[in-house]
């Protein structure tokens, strides 16, 4: 025991630490775990059988491509709006900088039913769309409105200090010498926030691909084209088939942690160049 | 620094460093649109909606039997999971910023571990547990216990969503703020506790109530997690988000977007006191967050 910690005068470290560890394994822990012991008793082969089914194949397309985009949308738009943030001045902005942090907020069915009657057809912004022949609700497109909305702060929030650290100096410097506005910002600013802003990308992407509340109302739900991978969970969970339903959440817990250590990676890399 | 070099720094920061008037007023407009389109157009319509037909139905659509039972046990889970991860996130920083142990890095990481996971996939782990084909299943079948399909069910998934809220908001704080000022109290003679309630929380207040916030809003809009649990029985297990569902399916917009509504307001209100907690700690000077 005496090896496990450093001495402290601070009295509580067994307390606080065996509290920690009890509520972690009861709440965490042994549920997770459940999860694993329950897709053993699948089996390998069968695992791989569900896994590997053509419907989940497709809704994990449908998963990733749909994240994938709305994570793009965000990082395009969200560097923008942080370095809008961050640079100018304009009436309004603390407000609009409180309100960059609603979809953390808002609950996701709120989002979701909001979205979907936003871009129907008739509804206010789905009827440019139709004008065009475009349906964007009920079709994947909706499904990548619901996920861009659902990660829309993270890539300002991750982007917005480190834009705010680059030294006025730096870019003045670059500038006496002869570069360009856009020059300074490709070789002098952009460098310093592109690991923050892959940073953002990549939590916006994690957060989209288990997103399922603001998704299912909009997204049309249709296996094969517009059916998400938490969706068809909950589908084969309601036909009493929990190894299927466990299999493909084992699936996508096995690509969240995944995701989870390259996020931790890149913020690691991230804070190194920081602290440059 | 002298008052010339001064000028002569701002007259160069106005020609090199920053954009013409064009691509600022370009940057804004983009940045607007897309903020108006995603975030103020979808807030605007909600209670646009909720109002669509008149106040009176609007109402009625809160004050109908089911709606009231849905924001009751809405305010119900959330009383029960905030102060339980709150009492987690206390016990957890403590142990991980006053001293130091093996696996602590670990053991940060792993309490962000319900962050990773899909919210129907939260829900899920406790069917297997203790639905009626769960591990526990047929022990509390016979013991005449009900979680799943009822109220406990909904609460513990809404407990492992909110898990990491408050002790993330904790832990680099504390850590910052280092131990020295404990270790004065509890060197001249003060207990473990008065030392917490005295010297500890008054440094942590405004983080402490920065991570309870988050988490009540997480708490009350819980969607996926507690969908998968819950049973969807109305006027017993149905929380407030799974209300707005039914009501959405059944073609009663008005009603679905009137309960919507307050959950527009409660994240509003959110939005509020956290810009106003961040604003108390910057006037007080008492950091936020820790160094992250």
């Amino acid at each position: 025991m005496a090896q496990f910690r450093a001495h402290s005068v601070l009295p509580g470290f067994n307390l606080a630490l065996g509290f920690t560890l009890l509520y972690f394994s009861l709440i965490v822990l042994i549920p997770l775990s459940a999860l694993f012991f329950k897709t053993a008793t699948l089996g390998w082969d069968g695992f791989v059988d569900v896994a590997s089914s053509e419907r989940v194949l497709a809704s994990l397309r449908v998963t990733f491509f749909t994240s994938f985009a709305a994570a793009v949308i965000n990082a395009f738009f969200g560097l923008i709006v942080a370095w809008v943030l961050v640079r100018y001045s304009f009436p309004g902005k603390k407000l609009v900088d409180a309100l960059v942090d609603l979809p953390f907020a808002l609950p996701t069915a709120v989002a979701g039913i909001v979205l979907a009657t936003l871009y129907a057809p008739n509804g206010w912004l789905g009827q440019y769309f139709a004008a065009y022949d475009i349906k964007v609700a009920y079709t994947p497109l909706g499904i990548v409105v619901a996920l861009t909305f659902i990660g829309l702060p993270f890539v300002v929030r991750t982007v917005q200090p480190v834009l705010a650290d680059v030294e006025a100096e730096v870019e003045e410097a670059a500038a006496s010498l002869g570069a360009g506005r856009l020059d300074v910002f490709r070789r002098v600013i952009f460098p310093a926030i592109y690991p923050a802003l892959l940073t953002g990308f990549a939590l916006a992407f994690a957060r989209a691909i288990g997103e399922y509340g603001s998704v299912i109302f909009i997204a049309g739900n249709m296996p094969y084209i517009s059916e998400i991978t938490p969706l068809l969970i909950v589908a084969k969970l309601e036909q009493y088939d929990y190894a299927g339903a466990t299999a493909i959440a084992v699936l996508m817990l096995l690509i969240s942690f995944a995701l989870l250590l390259s996020i931790n990676a890149l913020q690691w890399w991230s804070s190194r160049r920081g602290a440059r | 620094m002298s008052l010339t070099t001064n000028n002569r720094i701002a007259v160069n920061t106005r020609i090199t460093t920053t954009e013409s008037k064009p691509v600022i007023g370009l940057l804004l407009i983009v940045a607007l649109t897309y903020l108006v389109l995603f975030l103020g157009l979808p807030l605007y319509a909600v209670f646009h909606e909720a109002f669509s037909k008149g106040s009176e139905l609007y109402w009625s659509a809160l004050k109908e039997a089911d709606a009231l039972s849905a924001i009751k046990l809405t305010l119900l889970v959330a009383v029960i999971a905030v102060p339980a991860n709150l009492v987690f996130g206390i016990a957890a920083a403590w142990a991980i910023a006053k001293f130091e142990f093996k696996g602590k890095s670990l053991l940060i990481t792993l309490i962000d571990l319900p962050f990773a996971v899909s919210p129907v996939v939260s829900g899920l782990v406790y069917v297997l547990l203790f639905g009626a084909q769960g591990w526990l299943g047929p022990w509390l079948m016979e013991h005449d216990i009900k979680l799943i399909f009822a109220v406990p069910g909904i609460v513990l998934a809404t407990i492992f969503v909110t898990f990491p809220f408050i002790a993330r908001e904790l832990i680099p704080l504390m850590q910052a703020q280092g131990r020295d000022e404990e270790e004065a109290a509890v060197s001249l003679g003060a207990s473990g506790w008065q030392t917490f309630w005295r010297v500890t929380l008054p440094n942590i207040k405004w983080g402490l109530l920065y991570g309870v916030i988050l988490c009540n809003a997480r708490a009350m809009g819980e969607f996926g997690a507690v969908s998968v649990v819950s049973g969807h029985i109305r006027g017993l297990t149905n929380t407030m988000p799974l209300h707005v569902e039914i009501l959405y399916n059944e073609y009663n917009f008005v009603a679905a977007f009137a309960v919507a509504s307050l959950l527009a307001l409660l994240a509003l209100v959110t939005l509020g006191v956290k810009s106003l907690v961040e604003w108390q700690a910057q006037r007080s000077g008492e950091p936020l967050h820790g160094a992250h």
